[in-house]
């Protein structure tokens, strides 16, 4: 940027460097915790999965497990498919 | 039937995974259905530059181990939406990839998608070998600088002995040098090694030049792979090269000097 840059008053684009430290501090943050102990997500869907197919006929293929980490908050979602209610009545009926 | 594309080096340091990130994306911009995969274990780092750092659930060891599926491990780019990432594990060491692993990911990977590009980790270690192992074109990114060089002439032996075309005698890895970090006023200066000078040396196709840039910095502080900065020259010279690679002509940019007029001399900034 030349001086000149100085009297086009704003900036087009914000500076990026601000965005890189939080970006940092979040992942960072998660990352130090997940190395003292063990990366408890596939054995938390597994036994999502498993509780859910003691009720209904679930296809492991349909189970989708979303994060969004976050600064103060993170937000897990899974989402798994259920089969129609005809199928559900069949493992009910198995019961 | 996908093609896998290897984005190696040998030296670290050099561009690969911003170079990785610019390919997948402006692949997948122009319709191709693109996966981009971190191999480097233990020190990932795609995710970072792609700006999915938040969004990882599974990772590659993951999905080989069993742990996961691989549409579970996959992360479908919010930008573009033919490209998807699939990143490396952060927690487990090299040792955990296997090649028959990495192979059922591969063949699986190829059902749904045109290019499959691998980001290699530095060195010619296992996660090396493996991301170039079933390679069927390969981006030796190189700086013009001697370590770097004489490194990207060691992968390319190592392409040509090691990677899976080789082991069954079929064609060999298409090869392509993509020579970043390019600063076409200390080459004036005879500071810098010419484009023709590492061209004679590795006499691989040229595929492309990006010119040392500021975006490129500013591109990977928020995470948006720099070919999405269609403003700058890093930005349009990763375009243009990824116009070639799917075979269109275009004219070498950003090689020379500017010419600078005083004005320009005076009142003129660095390179965007």
């Amino acid at each position: 940027m030349s001086w000149l840059d100085f009297f086009r008053g704003q900036r087009k684009e914000p500076p990026t460097a601000t965005a890189a430290k939080e970006r940092l501090q979040i992942v960072l943050a998660h990352e130090r915790i997940g190395r003292t102990r063990e990366d408890f997500l596939p054995k938390l869907q597994q036994e999502l999965v498993a509780v859910v197919a003691r009720y209904v006929s679930i296809d492991p293929g349909k189970v989708n497990v979303n994060l969004d980490r976050g600064g103060d908050m993170s937000t897990l979602a899974i989402e798994i498919e259920l089969p129609a209610p005809s199928a559900m009545r069949v493992v009910a009926q198995a019961r | 039937m996908a093609q896998v594309v290897v984005v190696t080096s040998g030296k670290g340091g050099v561009g690969k995974t911003t170079s990785s990130a610019a390919f997948a994306t402006g692949l997948a911009q122009r319709g191709k259905k693109t996966v981009v995969i971190d191999f480097d274990v233990g020190l990932r780092n795609l995710d970072l530059i792609m700006g999915v750092e938040r969004r990882v659930v599974f990772d590659i060891v993951n999905v080989i181990s069993g742990e996961a599926r691989l549409n579970q491990a996959l992360i479908r780019d919010k930008r573009v939406d033919t490209l998807s990432i699939l990143p490396a594990s952060q927690t487990r060491d090299k040792d955990a990839l296997t090649r028959e692993g990495v192979q059922k990911i591969i063949d699986e990977l190829s059902k749904d998608f045109d290019y499959i590009l691998c980001d290699s980790p530095a060195g010619i270690e296992k996660g090396a070998l493996l991301a170039l192992y079933f390679a069927d074109q390969a981006i030796v990114v190189t700086n013009p600088e001697v370590s770097s060089v004489r490194d990207s002439d060691r992968i390319l032996g190592v392409l040509q002995s090691r990677s899976k075309r080789s082991e069954e005698k079929r064609d060999p890895v298409k090869e392509h040098l993509l020579v970043t970090r390019f600063d076409p006023a200390r080459v004036e200066r005879g500071e810098m090694l010419k484009l023709e000078d590492i061209r004679e040396i590795l006499s691989i196709p040229l595929l492309g030049v990006i010119p040392e840039s500021e975006s490129v910095l500013r591109a990977s502080n928020t995470g948006t792979p720099v070919i999405m900065d269609g403003e700058s020259n890093a930005g349009q010279a990763y375009a243009d090269a990824v116009a070639r690679f799917l075979g269109e002509e275009k004219p070498h940019r950003f090689i020379e000097t500017e010419k600078k007029g005083l004005l320009k001399r005076l009142f003129g900034g660095r390179a965007a």
